[in-house]
């Protein structure tokens, strides 16, 4: 397994892990009142789980998975690319989107501006990397 | 990888590099407000990610890496898999313009008929395959 594929899936974990939590955050919300700061969270939680956990674990495995690729020096740097910008984003995301809630436009909210633009630009990234991995496989021999 | 797992997965790409620049659009319309318009792409991007994405994806690793039979046809009758990347692909679609450009609501639900087909197509290609190695 690349050590590209170790860091996707551990990192998948973690990020199951805080969705679950912050699962545990909202759902008490509905028994003692929480600061306003957690009403912001919903979509944070979605996120965490469907970007931190499913697509980066998904991620991982294709790095894995897929036919090897023909320029393995570019792909690998781009892989890390990928892997930095989807996490900083989400990361971003995760503490902007609550705060920026009241008030859009200021501080917060052009850093969730910029989580966005990291988040997208890593799914480019990825985009980039795998295509061409999707083909039929070399005959041995050639 | 098979041919047509090359075409469920590169569709997956697509919906995923379209799907994503739906959502950075609405969290970045989140940050700094510029056109309210731009909640309209909420279910498109859903749709895209959850169905175009994750299922398309999931049902091209599967074409490709589930247990192949000793003799030709390796992957079987491979026509339900066929038929079910045309249907989730017309399905799909149908729902994304139907949520885009507000058409009425049986669009929805004929694209879900249509997806829930492709699903039902699958599953005849894939449950003879689903083996262990005695059979």
């Amino acid at each position: 397994m690349p050590n590209l594929t170790r860091w996707y899936i551990r990192t998948s974990f973690l990020y199951l892990g805080a969705a679950l939590l912050v699962g545990i955050a909202l759902a008490w919300r509905t028994v003692q009142p929480l600061p306003g700061f957690f009403s912001g969270l919903q979509p944070v939680y979605v996120h965490l789980f469907l970007v931190g956990w499913v697509t980066q674990l998904i991620f991982g495995t294709v790095y894995w998975l897929f036919p090897s690729p023909d320029e393995e020096q570019f792909h690998r740097r781009v892989g890390w690319a990928t892997y930095a910008l989807i996490n900083i984003g989400l990361l971003l995301r995760a503490v902007s989107e609550p705060l920026s809630a009241p008030r859009p436009g200021g501080f917060w909210g052009w850093l969730l501006v910029l989580s966005a633009v990291l988040q997208w630009l890593g799914g480019i990234g990825f985009v980039v990397t795998t295509w061409p991995r999707a083909r039929l496989h070399k005959k041995r021999g050639r | 990888m098979p041919r047509l797992s090359i075409w469920f997965v590169r569709t997956a790409l697509v919906n995923l590099t379209i799907g994503f620049s739906f959502g950075a659009l609405m969290l970045s319309n989140k940050g700094t407000p510029f056109d309210a318009r731009l909640w309209r792409l909420r279910p498109a991007h859903m749709e895209l990610l959850l169905v175009g994405w994750l299922i398309q994806l999931a049902m091209g690793v599967a074409f490709w890496i589930a247990p192949r039979w000793w003799e030709p046809p390796r992957r079987g009758n491979v026509t339900g898999a066929y038929a079910a990347f045309g249907l989730l692909n017309v399905g799909l679609w149908i729902i994304v313009l139907s949520t885009l450009f507000g058409l009425s609501d049986s669009w929805r639900f004929a694209g879900r008929m249509i997806e829930a087909a492709a699903a039902a197509a699958f599953l005849l290609h894939l449950w003879p395959r689903i083996v262990g190695r005695e059979g």
